[in-house]
């Protein structure tokens, strides 16, 4: 309990200045920390030949973002599957079979880190120093970009001094190649470096050598010695947590010691995950220029945060597995039943995805919470998908309470017309069709799957491999025999289609709006930053996904419950 | 008075749905749009027409027991049945004010004549008038078709259009020339030219209207439907993955039952309510005698941020009347108010009877005054008033009523002197807008009437709802600012133009359209034209010009300009109304979920039977208790599709919560209860 309330006070107090710093790097106008800063950035824009201040419609915007990621991505799996034959590998892990160079490209692309493989023995330290931190130091931005991206098209455009005063050009959204390596270099690269130290202080291993062998303690594994496997981890622990990435450098991921040695680097490493997507809510209002749409952003997420996370915790304690220690398998046996939750309900309501307890080993109903806060993917959500989902729902809210207070549905006074709905209801379609079309494959033909557990929990786990794949969370229902292709290849496709239609398609909107004539508010307008419109709001959030997936989750984590209780 | 139309609008607009003739056409439109073309216009009830095809074909295939398997269909079928009675009914009530319409619409003969040659009459049946045709019509005769007077004046009976009964004068020349082809003019002869395509009158609009023929989706309902589409296709992924999913743990579900568990869940409430509700707000704003032109424009009044109107015989009566007496120094009120009664005894003018009527009001009692000359009033003189015993050769009483100057001659003539106060006073009345008369008896000067043109009663009130809609209104005058503001002030606007020329409308209308605010113009006037084309949503007056009836995108048969109000709340309803029955039938889904999920796994998976939270008695008596619920619950929202949702003007935050409690919190619970009482009345039928 008092990890709860520390972890969510610590985030929003530090969350709030934190937000409003991130509000005024995103805006590009001039601030402290323009020389420092601007030395390392300038060479990056050269670098890449691109001026900082041209602005960029929708489409520009998108084909800069999918552009990168190409190229980008095209490096990573050159690295992955050569990694044997380039320098830094002093464990001698083999290069990556194609399928699951695919799938963990894809995967840290999408800013996902759902991992197919075990980092500590089948990644060189140049394959995780640069692919894999180098893609979560880039996506999370990438996110971020996107969504500043889509704020100024719902506001009608950037703002643009010229002579004629203050304007807002519907045709510009920004730059994209600033709206990434802003933030990059004067948010995220601070943040990690004050949290890598900080954990290296705690005794997470940062080092360039192999590990050491030591002789096991324990006889009856009959090993005449063990390879402790080390590298430069407590960097990539830093920007996993804080870019809502979540893949570790070990397989087990935060369970392991190594990763999270005492119980500060927990409540720290905890903090890191919800301290962005926290900050973001802050951004929006400052961002925006309307200060009271934060209250609606941060009121809405932290109400549902607190529902789910409570009733993670309760789930948990009044568990059947939870008192007894036998019964503790899977879950963070030095703290106990209560942290693990409260991490698997933080990890899920932000996108991040690491994980300090097999989720597998959870209570039903808690796992129900975390496959619920990732349909969700909106109770913070990851940094920028978060709250570009969270728009998805507030045009959707808007569009059904404007309707109920008589009036053509807008947002920001701009229109929600045909052409809007059209995308948005392309977007609402793709969550069910991928996650119950690849569920539905995959429990039919069980021997493409490899499931390992029987029954309902089977079901569970299928479903939840593809809703994290799909929400771009990354945790796994530990058990799964994921690293065949089928696995690889359905959650590749699962985690192309959740990535970047969910970024690109509310841009889009934002677009097409930001071209519309934007009617002031007056007396008849729905305001949507009153607690009325808030609950109407998580109202549509919670009937929406239920009706999606209620059969689904019946069928797994609540039968499940049902046949334990029954025991 | 013929006009359906009318009645139903008298009787409050809460007639019956329908009479015995309607219904029956209506039970028959219900199958005749079983037809594959009508039923596959809409996507969800197209759904359940093949959800009851594929039933029928299981049920013959023997998969399923026959008694549930028939029961299922049945309830599919009447599922459709019920959506296509809906519109049926909405379409029937339509046909019915449209019919009324067409009796006005008979085989005329018109008189055609030649203005510019002359020449004698040529007989033209009116079916063959062309626009810039000519027309002689005489009292006692129906104008043939729609046309502006171009030559003389007429009072005309609109009633068989308007439902109007008391006749309204038409005049050429003004901005009360244009006349509708069907009416009947009662006094003179006038010369219309013919303005409107044959065919394409309004009459011919206006049922076309009605009947739906030509309607077209609204752009919230393509959006709307939209939106329904993709909860039907996600419903659709729902129930087809499903058994896919229960085989993983053996369980073998009824394609029967998942049939059924798919049409309970896409939105058929809404889906079957919605070209009703559609049909419905035309027909309510021509039950409140305002013609649409189309339904955009009905959807359009409920976003209306701005309105614009004139001054003058919209906000004003539009004739200036007698407010207040203002005696000079050591006159007596009671002096002048009687002098001032007698001086207008004769005055036939509405000024005249203002006078007359204020003074009976401040206390003056009827006289009939003996002997008495009454001098009219003239162009020349500028004044009117009475002689009293001009018969007795005695220098008679002259009483006067007129112009400062006039009177002040008059005066002097008599020998009399002009008090110095008169002139502050004169300028006083003045200079509040509204027009001094000065009265005199003999050679004295009594004092002022002052005449001002007089809010009309109860706008003030209309202004209040419109604000509490958030509509901002803003009245046009050509007054000073001194007496603009004072009437905004009587009437309670939120803002004013003075002393407007008519490009000042238009230019107003383009900045707030550039501030983002949609407007609404209400106008009568050919000068109005421009601003009706240019606002989002033109109101022109029945009584006004062709021209500014063209430009407007609604017609109000009762030239009321608060008509709109009406207008606005029935655009709103007709949102409302789609909002909250989309929030209904979405919200039914969760209590459907609990009643079917438990029956389709009852056998595969006991445990299930916990999340039977109703206690059902037996899965088959679920289903069909889910079913039944669905199918009843289209006929029973029917009057609430038709009215529409209660509304009352208030803040959008307020509407929200309203609704929301009622048709969202109201939509999970209801259901709940709903299929709990069938699946006991179904138990208790089938005797268990």
């Amino acid at each position: 309990m008092t990890e709860f309330i520390l972890v969510f006070a610590l985030a929003i107090v530090l969350g709030w200045p934190l937000g409003r710093y991130l509000a005024a790097v995103m805006r590009g106008a001039p601030m402290r920390g323009d020389r420092p800063f601007g030395t390392i950035e300038r060479p990056i824009y050269r670098l890449l030949g691109v001026d900082p201040a041209q602005g960029m419609g929708w489409k520009a915007y998108a084909g800069a973002f999918l552009a990168s990621n190409l190229v980008v991505g095209v490096l990573t799996l050159i690295v992955f599957m050569t990694q044997a034959w380039l320098p830094l590998n002093p464990n001698g892990a083999p290069n990556l079979r194609w399928d699951l160079a695919l799938h963990t490209m894809v995967s840290f692309l999408t800013n996902t880190n759902q991992q197919h493989y075990s980092g500590q023995a089948q990644l060189s330290h140049l394959a995780q120093m640069t692919g894999i931190v180098g893609l979560q130091m880039a996506t999370p931005m990438m996110g971020l970009a996107l969504l500043a991206a889509t704020l100024r098209g719902l506001f009608g455009g950037r703002e643009t001094a010229d002579a004629a005063g203050r304007g807002r050009d519907p045709a510009d959204l920004g730059n994209y190649w600033a709206d990434v390596i802003r933030p990059a270099v004067r948010v995220l690269l601070p943040l990690c470096l004050l949290w890598s130290l900080a954990l290296t202080w705690q005794g997470v291993p940062s080092t360039l050598h192999g590990g050491p062998a030591v002789v096991p303690v324990d006889a009856s594994a009959q090993m005449a010695e063990q390879k402790i496997p080390v590298g430069p981890v407590a960097p990539m622990v830093a920007v996993k947590q804080l870019g809502s990435n979540g893949g570790g450098w070990y397989g087990p991921n935060s369970a392991v010691p190594l990763e999270n040695p005492t119980p500060l680097s927990n409540l720290l490493e905890m903090l890191a995950i919800v301290l962005i997507p926290v900050a973001i809510t802050f951004m929006v209002g400052a961002f925006t220029g309307r200060r009271a749409l934060t209250a609606l952003v941060f009121g809405t997420m932290l109400t549902m945060s607190l529902a789910s996370t409570g009733a993670a915790l309760w789930s948990e304690s009044l568990s059947g597995t939870s008192g007894d220690v036998a019964l503790m398998e899977g879950k963070e046996v030095r703290f106990g039943a209560a942290p693990s939750a409260l991490w698997a309900a933080v990890t899920t309501q932000t996108s991040n995805g690491s994980v300090d307890a097999m989720h597998d080993s959870l209570a039903p109903l808690t796992g129900l919470v975390t496959i619920g806060n990732m349909l969700v993917n909106a109770i913070w959500g990851g940094i920028g998908c978060g709250l570009q989902q969270f728009l998805v729902y507030l045009l959707l809210g808007v569009f059904l309470a404007g309707l109920m207070t008589g009036r053509t549905p807008e947002l920001f006074g701009r229109k929600i017309e045909a052409h809007e709905v059209k995308l948005l209801a392309a977007l609402v379609l793709l969550q069910p069709l991928v996650l119950l079309g690849f569920t539905a494959i995959t429990l039919a033909l069980p021997s493409i799957a490899g499931t390992s557990n029987p029954s309902f929990h089977g079901i569970s786990q299928v479903f939840y491999e593809y809703t994290s794949a799909f929400a771009n969370n990354g945790s796994g229902f530990e058990g799964l025999g994921d690293a065949t292709y089928w696995w690889n290849l359905s959650t590749t496709l699962a985690l192309l289609l959740g990535r970047y239609p969910a970024l690109i398609v509310p841009l889009a909107i934002a677009a097409s709006l930001a071209r519309k004539r934007a009617a002031p508010d007056g007396p008849g307008t729905l305001r949507i930053e009153t607690p009325t419109f808030a609950l109407t709001l998580i109202a549509v959030v919670l009937i929406l996904t239920l009706l999606q997936f209620m059969p689904v989750l019946v069928l797994g984590p609540i039968a499940d419950h049902l046949a334990l209780r029954a025991l | 008075m013929t006009a359906s139309i009318v009645s139903s609008h008298q009787a409050g607009r809460a007639p019956a749905l329908l009479d015995r003739a309607g219904l029956r056409a209506a039970v028959a439109g219900a199958f005749v749009k079983l037809a594959p073309q009508h039923a596959f216009k809409n996507p969800v009830m197209a759904v359940v027409w093949l959800g009851t095809l594929l039933t029928a074909g299981l049920t013959l295939a023997g998969t399923t027991a026959p008694g549930l398997g028939w029961a299922v269909t049945a309830l599919l079928l009447v599922t459709v049945l019920f959506a296509n009675f809906a519109e049926a009914v909405a379409e029937a009530r339509g046909r019915g004010q449209a019919a009324s319409l067409r009796r006005a619409r008979k085989d005329l003969v018109a008189r055609c004549v030649d203005p510019a040659h002359g020449g004698a009459e040529r007989r033209v049946p009116a079916a063959d008038l062309k626009p810039g045709d000519h027309v002689v019509v005489s009292a006692g005769e129906q104008i043939p078709a729609d046309g502006e007077i171009v030559r003389g004046l007429a009072t005309i009976n609109e009633s068989a259009v308007t439902g109007e009964s008391a006749p309204v004068l038409r005049e050429a020349g003004t901005d009360r020339s244009g006349v509708i082809g069907g009416t009947q003019v009662l006094s003179d002869e006038i010369v219309v030219r013919i303005t409107a395509e044959p065919g394409h009158s309004f009459l011919d609009r206006m049922i076309a209207l009605v009947e739906g023929a030509n309607r077209q989706k609204t752009p919230n309902e393509i959006a709307l439907g939209l939106l329904l589409l993709t909860m039907t296709l996600t419903f659709l992924i729902v129930v087809v993955t499903l058994p896919f999913v229960a085989g993983f743990v053996g369980a073998r579900l009824d394609p029967l039952l998942l049939v059924a568990l798919l049409v309970c869940l896409i939105p058929t409430t809404i889906g079957g309510l919605l070209p009703a509700i559609g049909i419905a707000g035309m027909n309510r704003a021509l039950a409140a005698n305002v013609l649409a032109k189309s339904g955009k424009a009905v959807e359009v009044a409920g976003d209306v941020d701005v309105l614009l109107l004139d001054k003058t015989g919209t906000i004003t009566h539009g004739d200036r009347q007698a407010t207040r007496f203002h005696p000079l120094a050591g006159v007596d009120r009671e002096r002048l108010r009687d002098a001032a009664m007698l001086a207008s005894l004769a005055d036939p003018t509405p000024e005249g009877k203002s006078i007359v009527r204020l003074a009976r009001e401040q206390g003056a009692q009827p006289v009939e005054p003996q002997q008495a000359l009454f001098v009219a009033f003239s162009a020349q003189t500028r004044m009117s008033g009475v002689d009293l015993g001009a018969d007795s050769g005695a220098t008679p009483r002259r009483i006067r009523k007129g112009a400062a100057d006039a009177i002040l001659r008059h005066v002097q003539a008599l020998g009399g002197v002009m008090p110095v106060e008169l002139a502050a006073r004169v300028e006083q009345v003045a200079r509040s807008g509204a027009t001094p008369l000065v009265v005199s008896d003999g050679g004295h000067v009594l004092g002022v009437v002052e005449l001002s043109d007089v809010v009309k009663h109860g706008i003030k009130h209309k202004f209040a709802q419109m604000r509490a809609m958030g509509i901002r209104t803003v009245m046009i005058t050509g007054d000073n600012p001194l007496t603009a503001a004072a009437i905004a002030a009587e009437a309670g606007v939120d803002d004013y133009i003075a002393e407007a020329r008519p490009e000042d409308k238009l230019a107003r209308i383009r900045q707030e359209q550039a501030g983002g605010r949609l407007v609404a113009m209400v106008g009568d006037g050919t000068n109005d034209a421009p601003a009706l084309a240019q606002a989002d949503l033109g109101l022109a007056m029945n009584s006004g010009t062709q021209a500014a009836k063209e430009a407007g995108n609604m017609v109000d048969l009762d030239s009321d300009p608060a008509k709109l109000l009406e207008v606005v709340e029935i655009g709103k309803q007709q949102l409302i109304t789609r909002g909250a029955l989309t929030t209904f039938s979405l919200a039914n889904d969760v209590s459907k979920y609990f009643a079917i999920l438990p029956a389709l796994f009852a056998a595969a998976i006991p445990s299930m039977g916990a999340l039977n939270v109703m206690q059902l008695s037996s899965p088959a008596n679920a289903v069909l208790a889910a079913l039944i619920f669905n199918a009843i619950i289209i006929p029973l929202l029917i009057p609430l599709a038709l009215r529409g949702v209660r509304f009352r003007p208030a803040g959008a935050t307020a509407l929200l919560r309203r609704n929301m409690l009622v048709y969202g919190i109201g939509g999970v619970l209801l259901p709940f209860a709903a299929i709990k009482l069938i699946d006991l009345l179904l138990t208790a039928v089938s005797g268990a």
